[in-house]
């Protein structure tokens, strides 16, 4: 066994890719585009030597496809896309939502909406992972602040997706998925991983739609003797086709229960100097970055600010501010959009503190000095 | 050959709630019953087969047979369905699409999946038009036809599916008809057996909307139609061009080996094993 370096230069994208095969994702299929496309190239040489599978589908529409049939075949999947790409691919996500199908989107963000700017960061596309695909449905959004969170956070997505047995979206953004770092990878051998649980009751009496007490139903992969059907209608527990308003609600009513039941194992969020904190800065992404090292500069200063940092953006971590607004006076919220996650922390905030945003949408990044100004003008 | 009631009981959803959702008169019932009796006649476990399909009317085929079953979204069949053959290659996939679900919505993954030669087995549906939506015109509706958004004739020229498939690389093309139903299980029967990706175009009829539209009368009327306009490839070879006029060719029209893509996936695998191997 090849024995891991204890440190390594990489970049997100890399690292993203590291945590697939760590993660034991053994299947992918993809289409090129900026600024994703080192996630394909490297699982495209590095998958088959661990017995995994790699194919280049003729668009996204397919490659998400490709990976949903994959992962019904008992495969650990995943694709790796950009915003025109996300797009194409929100119908059969909506599909993976309903026939809870575990697989993993990662979306590097770039400039939008069309074609927009290729190469430049954004963070535009934290609403469309929310609720781009039709329909009312359940979704988990994680978003890492650097290269090693990449890593960890692509196997916390494939555990998430195998767990409740449902998509999750890796939401980078572009200065992650271009920046390298020196990072500290574990043996991939030690690294967790949660496989989906499979039916063990003989096959007929095999429901595939009905909930265990987890509220999660185990899963039976093609060809294993569990002959069942998928669809994308809504479905009662055998998975057949169903328009009884009570069936119709319980699946989509349980689709947000899993979910809901395992709210604070999905979400992921870290406090800095939140203790004493009357002011907050909420991060995401890249954001983090250049909020880290204004918030070192303002408490040095003797400023009491902490920050909030959203690891999951979706479900919101609505708790994460809840349990620290009694104490705060302002909230900035500095995002590479027009004000995206500003608006959820303004529903959750409900009047409590002042809420700022700092906003860009011309393709460069918000500076740590930016950051540091902004909050300065709103505590003074 | 198995009767048709032993048919029903072996193949056949005993807890799915019938009755289906076809018309009274369809062709697609026919066209899956070919297809039970092909892999019937396979001696094939049921176990073994994934059944795949996208949307519309042909797209319910799956939900009533007892088969690992997979119900797509529109014109995305055959991606899931390469999907799933990549992960289980044991699985005989069958994929049963539509003229407008495989060569409208989903005609770039259709040329592709001909292109790849992914061992999966595609069965056309062809009633030239849109049936579930209530009688649309479809890639494959005639010139001058009659569709609900062309009331006035169909001003598009229609593919001609077997060319297309054959053009885009498929190492098996058969067609046949409804009405051939014998030659049609056995077109489908060498076309599971096939190593490679292999098409079955079948011609059906639509009595409720293209029958009705174009007048051509009820099933009765389009069946006989079906027979009279089918001429099998050995007989069409004899005729000229002008005796060929109107008619459709049916039989196995292309069938070639080369090289399949799982088969050729597992020699990437050994290969890039070796090489980390190599490495140590």
């Amino acid at each position: 066994m090849k024995k891991q370096p204890s440190y390594q230069l990489m970049q997100g994208n890399e690292a993203v890719a590291e945590g697939a095969l760590a993660g034991g994702v053994n299947f992918f299929a993809g289409y090129p585009i900026t600024p994703s496309t080192e996630i394909a190239e490297i699982l495209a040489d590095r998958l088959p030597a661990v017995g995994g599978k790699f194919i280049q589908m003729e668009d996204e529409i397919g490659s998400i496809a490709a990976i949903i049939g994959a992962s019904l075949g008992g495969c650990k999947t995943l694709t790796a896309t950009s915003g025109p790409g996300f797009s194409l691919m929100q119908e059969n996500l909506g599909f993976a939502c309903l026939a809870e199908v575990p697989l993993v989107i990662v979306n590097v963000m770039r400039g939008g909406p069309s074609t927009g700017l290729p190469t430049s960061p954004s963070q535009g596309d934290v609403m469309q992972s929310r609720w781009g695909t039709h329909g009312d449905h359940p979704i988990i959004v994680l978003s890492p602040a650097s290269v090693e969170e990449a890593f960890h956070y692509t196997v916390k997505a494939v555990n998430l997706a195998e767990k409740y047995r449902n998509p999750v979206i890796l939401l980078m953004d572009e200065v992650i998925g271009h920046m390298r770092a020196r990072v500290s990878l574990p043996p991939y051998t030690m690294v967790e991983r949660h496989n989906r649980v499979r039916p063990s009751m003989p096959p007929e009496w095999y429901n595939p739609y009905e909930r265990s007490a987890s509220g999660v139903a185990p899963m039976a992969a093609f060809g294993d003797g569990y002959r069942y059907h998928v669809t994308g209608l809504v479905h009662d527990a055998k998975g057949f086709p169903t328009s009884n308003p009570n069936e119709a609600r319980d699946n989509l009513r349980g689709l947000f229960a899993k979910i809901e039941r395992g709210f604070r194992e999905i979400c992921l969020v870290d406090y800095f100097e939140m203790e004493d904190a009357e002011h907050a800065i909420v991060a995401y992404g890249s954001m983090v970055l250049s909020a880290r090292s204004a918030l070192e500069q303002l408490r040095e200063a003797g400023h009491k600010v902490g920050m909030i940092k959203l690891g999951t953006l979706w479900p919101f971590p609505r708790f994460a501010l809840e349990r620290y607004l009694p104490q705060l006076r302002n909230i900035l919220v500095p995002e590479l959009n027009l004000g995206q996650i500003y608006r959820e922390v303004l529903r959750v905030n409900a009047g409590q503190a002042n809420i700022e945003k700092l906003n860009r949408v011309n393709g460069t990044i918000i500076t740590p000095e930016e950051i540091l100004k902004a909050v300065k003008g709103v505590i003074r | 050959m198995i009767s048709n009631s032993e048919l029903v009981k072996k193949y056949f959803r005993y807890n799915k709630k019938f009755p289906h959702i076809w018309c009274p008169g369809c062709g697609i019932g026919t066209i899956l019953g070919c297809m039970l009796r092909a892999i019937d006649a396979l001696e094939l476990d049921k176990n073994d087969i994934a059944f795949v399909s996208g949307i519309g009317c042909t797209g319910r085929a799956p939900v009533y047979v007892d088969f690992n079953t997979l119900h797509t979204t529109h014109g995305r069949a055959l991606p899931f369905a390469t999907g799933l053959k990549l992960a289980r290659p044991e699985l005989k996939v069958i994929v049963a699409t539509g003229d407008g679900d495989s060569t409208a919505i989903g005609g770039n993954h259709l040329i592709h999946a001909c292109r790849r030669n992914v061992d999966i087995t595609t069965i056309i549906f062809n009633n030239y038009i849109y049936g579930m939506t209530g009688g649309q015109y479809s890639p494959t509706t005639p010139h001058g036809d009659r569709a609900y958004t062309c009331k006035l004739g169909n001003i598009e020229r229609p593919f001609n599916i077997s060319a297309l498939v054959e053009a885009a690389g498929a190492t098996f093309v058969g067609r046949s008809t409804s009405y051939h139903t014998l030659q049609l299980q056995g077109i489908i029967r060498r076309a599971i057996e096939h190593k490679g990706f292999s098409v079955v175009e079948v011609i059906t009829h639509c009595p409720t909307t293209y029958g009705r539209l174009n007048r051509k009368g009820g099933a009765v009327e389009m069946l006989k139609w079906q027979k009279e306009i089918a001429i099998d490839k050995t007989k069409a070879e004899k005729m000229s061009s002008e005796e060929l006029e109107g008619k459709i060719i049916t039989g196995i029209l292309l069938e070639k080996e080369l090289p399949e893509y799982c088969e050729q996936y597992d020699t990437i695998i050994a290969k890039a094993r070796a090489a980390a191997g190599e490495k140590g």
